[in-house]
């Protein structure tokens, strides 16, 4: 692209707030029960991460990994490519996620929880708890319809979010590589929400900045 | 002047051509507002209205029924007011299917003067994308196909040549927007048998005056204008005063009328294609194709109060 300092978010911008909304409003109508199911398993993921089994962190990669893919291919692939050619890329990123937690969290079993005071960790607890029930409010609060509202599992802002609070509370050293695709959506998301003048932006964005600077300083001394 | 290269003779030459156009008026439209002003493409005479519709962002819904249906509405009258260039490109999502959609319920209109791009590199997918271009509008052939924003233009201007001397094509042109490559813009324009270029013109954005507008006039070459309003941005700003006076003296009702005057009676230009998903901008924007246009010295007086505003 040349000339790229001239061009702003805005340009990228191909669809008016209201279709990406409408977008949404559709999708929940065309998959409800899917939003109490994913709510019960938001809930699900909470208890595991805190429970005491030995398999919990398995649990949780597959479970977000199910939810990735799900994003993936209903959201991004099936219904946001309709009005944004670069959801396709999109859908293989999330796919990809799903594949790494699958690999590294349910194979590799690299993903453990365990009880801990550390800071980051309560963090990454806070982060979990605005991707399930804070961002799920926001847009029906500044007057959007709840039908339209980000809910986590079902559309692609509070799915990273949360993902992204469950590596921070997950025990040290994380694998990285996890981490890459839900930081990396919270900035383009975020752009798009900016952009949209959305009131999820500052969320969004702010869960991107506060994982990337946990997992910048946050140095491997094992599990625990 | 707004515009030093552009002659009075020239001015006066527009105007004339301009008001040659009752024949191809709207019966209910000139009713209310006299004739449509028209102007012609250099290359073959054939006359446009100076208002065009754009599809950037407003067309591109998806595959809301609901929102579709809107957009039928506002092509429906446009259409109905004496409109004819309708542009879209394949960067701008679904909006080509949209106006595949809007045209077949509407009967496919004679009137309809079909505008596309080629957006893909490298230009060997060109001819691929340009028939699948063509399939979502559900017409048999576009009047005119541009190379959108100078995208592998050197691979795409040979085939859209081809096509043009083939009977495949009416009109080839080439795009650019927000001021970007007008150094090599202007070479093409220079260089190639263009019959349109598109770029962007306003009342703020006047960085055209200075080389391209008088090139395209002094070459025959057609101009379109895009982000006539900053994308809605000018609109909203300008909104929030009300309209000058002296408004009424170029039968203006309201800000979009203005600022679409201000553009279309520079005399290189042919037609502005703002983009809207409602009828009653639609409407208001078509008014802008009807009545007095500003003359020179007016033209100043727009810039000169917005700028202040």
């Amino acid at each position: 692209m040349s000339e790229w300092w001239t061009y702003e978010p805005s340009n990228f911008l191909l669809f008016a707030p209201r279709t990406y909304y409408r977008l949404i409003e559709q999708y929940h109508a065309a998959i409800w029960p899917a939003q109490l199911v994913a709510l019960v398993v938001g809930i699900a993921i909470l208890a595991l991460a805190h429970g005491e089994w030995r398999w919990r962190g398995r649990a949780i990669a597959a479970i977000l990994a199910v939810c990735w893919a799900w994003v993936a291919l209903a959201f991004h692939f099936q219904r946001y490519a309709t009005i944004n050619w670069a959801a396709t890329w999109f859908a293989a990123a999330f796919m990809l996620e799903a594949l790494l937690l699958i690999a590294v969290g349910v194979i590799g079993d690299r993903l453990r929880f365990a009880a801990t005071s550390d800071p980051i960790a309560h963090a990454g607890l806070a982060l979990v708890l605005l991707g399930l029930f804070v961002q799920p409010l926001l847009g029906p609060l500044a007057g959007r319809n709840w039908s339209q509202a980000e809910i986590f599992g079902i559309t692609p802002d509070p799915t990273a979010v949360v993902t992204l609070g469950l590596l921070l509370r997950a025990s040290r050293p994380v694998d990285a590589r996890l981490a890459l695709i839900p930081l990396s959506w919270c900035a383009v998301g975020g752009a798009f929400l900016w952009t949209m003048r959305s009131p999820e932006t500052a969320l969004v964005l702010g869960a991107g900045l506060v994982g990337l600077l946990a997992l910048a300083v946050r140095r491997p001394r094992g599990s625990g | 002047m707004l515009s030093g290269a552009v002659s009075r003779r020239a001015i006066l030459r527009s105007l004339t051509a301009l008001t040659v156009s009752a024949l191809l008026r709207p019966p209910a439209a000139a009713a209310v507002q006299g004739p449509l002003l028209v102007r012609p493409v250099p290359s073959t005479g054939e006359m446009l209205p100076v208002v065009g519709l754009g599809s950037w962002v407003t067309f591109n819904v998806g595959n809301d029924r609901v929102a579709r249906d809107a957009c039928t509405d506002v092509m429906r009258n446009f259409f109905a007011a004496g409109g004819r260039l309708v542009d879209s490109s394949p960067m701008y999502g679904s909006s080509q299917e949209v106006i595949g959609y809007g045209l077949e319920r509407l009967g496919k209109p004679a009137a309809l003067f079909a505008a596309d791009k080629v957006w893909t590199s490298p230009g060997s997918r060109g001819p691929a994308q340009m028939e699948q271009s063509r399939e979502h509008w559900k017409v048999a052939r576009f009047d005119l196909l541009q190379v959108h924003n100078l995208l592998a233009w050197p691979e795409h201007l040979p085939t859209l040549f081809a096509m043009k001397a083939a009977g495949q094509v009416r009109y080839v042109g080439i795009t650019t927007s927000e001021g970007r490559r007008h150094a090599e813009f202007e070479q093409i324009m220079r260089q190639q048998p263009l019959d349109f270029v598109q770029l962007t013109y306003n009342v703020l954005d006047r960085e055209a005056e200075v080389r391209l507008l008088p090139l395209a006039h002094e070459r025959g070459i057609a101009v379109i204008v895009n982000r006539p309003f900053r994308q809605g941005a000018l609109i909203r700003q300008v909104s929030r005063h009300p309209l000058p006076a002296f408004a009424v003296e170029i039968d203006c009702a309201n800000w979009a009328q203005l600022l679409l005057k201000f553009i279309v009676a520079h005399p290189a230009v042919t037609c502005a294609i703002p983009a809207t998903s409602s009828v009653a901008h639609v409407r208001e924007n078509m008014g802008a194709a009807f009545g007095r246009l500003p003359d020179d010295g007016m033209r100043r007086r727009i810039a000169s109060h917005v700028e202040k505003l």
